[in-house]
């Protein structure tokens, strides 16, 4: 199974907490001046994106394998409320969290009837419905997809101009540590304590006379909201939503982040999601048609050989959970 | 001209039948990922890019080779049999001993890799491949002209089906395989060579995914990204019908392809999604799937 060795009974935060989330917000609020904002932006989005997924499957074991239906529909969500109701964009993006809790509810809901393996069948299943119903929808914008267009005064909470790329890049900064420390609060809680219970055990849990399904459905809808945030943030940066952001590669791409970063750990999304979506960027111009070949390759080293991840090696070396 | 419920019979009968010859392959897939789950624990998502190299494999011979349908249709599955020997025994067999999660991540990475070298190399878009000569025409029913390689798919996986079932149902090797899916252990213990029953189990099963693949090659293209999302809905049929049963992953593949030719001509905006509605409504009214024990 994979690196859980978080003590149960932790009181308060450790220190050495403290000393890799100041060392990562160190990094990342340097970073722009190294690296092109939007790029990093991007990045983040996809950090975030990562770390709910791993919500799921390192603090309840479950496996989601349709994570792309909510960064999609919250994605064309917040697309939507841009482009035709010219909502200003923190609008856009809390309308696309309703909308891809709401999904969360819907797919949860069904796919927690089911265990296991099939857990992971269903929700990809459904992922791949949202995308059908994103090909055919009118408002998606089929094939095209949506965007914001240019008169669009991309204006956030009155005073942000998301056109500078600084300004763009601190307002992804902000939304992904607020998600950052929002899921860090949830496995850190009394109920991410039951969480955990719930993937180590859970006939017992069951037998101890907690609600399994409610709290696994409640994660569930916590990780697909935190998803939407993720991707409804991604619009304002990418300038649109597409049929990318719904189809499953992107589902298997968020479950490669987790792997390679660490699943189970709190910062190893972030570490995948850095790796991955800058090898493919380094990638994208060098060896293009490859990239998939590459990811897949990823995947298989990761699984036969790599399983704790860039973040649970570093654990383990420093006998510490990250 | 008559008509039946509105619609013209041709069109009917014809997305009927193309419903069918997708049942017969969602049945061969799910039927495959099926024993390969009863065996190994591993649910394999390369199965879908497995029939696409069965079908590419299919095209080289021909190209390449000068072989045609007839002999692909043996060669095809035992070439991808042999890939997936190398698969289980290089890879997968390392992952038994953990969480289930692990051998799915592994086979969609090779799922990846596969459609990825396919497509690198071929294209996207996809290759005609001929119907064989004995099969090219139609006979006209009355009601409709029946494709004669489509009929010939119908009846052919059809017969492949029953095989299989009657191979692990009613043989001593089924047995062995069924005991050996109850308790690996004890059948070990009885001098029974497990582990490469596992391998070949896996060869069985991918095998099966290619002989679709060579079946489908003449009616759909060949392209790269012909398996990827089939295998999708072959899960989605392998949640509705339950892994546990032979006979039912047949009936559930065979009976969902069908109301998916239904769909298309009754309500086409839907004909994509109709599985995954079933899929839904099995859920909430018997969550272990129709034929599927409650573990």
């Amino acid at each position: 199974m994979m690196a859980h060795s978080q003590a149960l009974t932790s009181t308060g935060t450790p220190w050495h907490h403290y000393v890799a989330f100041a060392a990562m917000a160190a990094l990342l609020a340097a970073a722009p001046f190294q690296v092109y904002p939007v790029f990093l932006a991007k990045l983040l989005c996809f950090a975030l994106f990562a770390c709910a997924f791993n919500l799921l499957i390192g603090f309840v074991g479950l496996l989601s394998f349709g994570h792309a239906a909510f960064w999609g529909a919250a994605a064309y969500a917040s697309a939507h409320a841009a482009a035709k109701w010219g909502l200003p964009p923190e609008l856009c993006i809390v309308f696309a969290v309703l909308v891809s809790a709401a999904l969360g509810a819907v797919i949860g809901g069904l796919a927690i009837r089911r265990q296991g393996i099939y857990f992971a069948m269903i929700t990809l299943a459904f992922a791949q419905m949202v995308f059908f119903f994103a090909l055919q929808a009118k408002f998606t914008g089929g094939e095209d997809g949506l965007q914001i267009p240019t008169a669009y005064p991309r204006m956030a909470l009155g005073v942000l101009n998301l056109r500078d790329n600084f300004t763009l890049y601190w307002f992804v900064f902000g939304i992904f540590l607020l998600g950052f420390l929002v899921i860090y609060r949830i496995v850190h809680s009394p109920f991410g304590q039951v969480l955990k219970a719930i993937r180590e055990n859970e006939p017992r849990a069951i037998s101890l006379g907690y609600h399994v399904d409610r709290h696994k459905l409640v994660a569930f809808m916590l990780s697909a909201a935190l998803a939407g945030l993720a991707g409804g943030t991604k619009v304002f940066v990418a300038g649109s939503a597409s049929l990318t952001d719904v189809n499953w590669p992107m589902s298997g791409e968020v479950v490669l982040m987790a792997l390679l970063g660490g699943m189970g750990t709190i910062f190893g999304p972030v570490a995948g999601a850095v790796v991955l979506v800058s090898i493919e960027d380094f990638l994208a111009e060098r060896a293009g048609a490859w990239v998939t070949v590459i990811q897949g390759g990823i995947f298989v080293l990761c699984v036969l050989a790599f399983r704790r991840g860039i973040v649970g090696e570093i654990a383990r070396l420093i006998k510490k959970p990250l | 001209m008559f008509e039946l419920l509105g619609v013209p019979p041709q069109a009917l009968f014809g997305q009927l039948l193309l419903g069918l010859i997708n049942g017969a392959f969602y049945a061969m897939l799910s039927l495959g990922l099926a024993v390969i789950f009863g065996m190994l624990n591993v649910v394999n998502f390369a199965h879908g890019a497995l029939y696409m190299s069965g079908a590419f494999a299919a095209w080289l011979l021909l190209e390449k080779l000068g072989l045609g349908y007839w002999p692909a249709l043996v060669l095809s599955p035992l070439a991808v049999a042999a890939l997936g020997i190398v698969i289980e025994r290089t890879m997968l067999r390392w992952l038994y001993q953990l969480d289930h999660l692990y051998g799915l991540l592994l086979t969609f990475g090779l799922a990846l890799v596969i459609q990825g070298l396919f497509r690198n190399e071929y294209g996207s878009s996809g290759q005609p491949y001929q119907i064989p000569e004995m099969l090219q025409g139609t006979r006209n029913l009355g009601f409709m002209f029946l494709p004669n390689y489509r009929a010939w798919v119908v009846v052919a996986s059809l017969a492949v089906c029953i095989g299989t079932w009657f191979l692990i149902e009613r043989t001593k090797l089924g047995a062995y395989l069924r005991a050996a899916t109850e308790n690996p252990a004890l059948v070990q213990a009885f001098g029974i060579n497990v582990p490469r029953m596992l391998t070949l189990t896996y060869a069985g099963g991918v095998a099966l995914a290619a002989l679709a693949g060579v079946m489908a090659a003449p009616i759909y293209n060949v392209s790269p990204q012909m398996g990827g999302d089939l295998i999708i809905i072959v899960f989605a049929v392998v949640v509705i019908g339950g892994m546990g049963s032979i006979l039912g992953s047949i009936v559930t593949g065979f009976g969902l392809g069908v109301i998916e030719g239904l769909t298309k001509v009754f309500f086409p905006e839907a004909s994509n999604t109709v599985i995954f509605v079933i899929m839904a409504i099995v859920l909430l009214i018997k969550p272990a799937g129709l034929f599927g024990r409650t573990a």
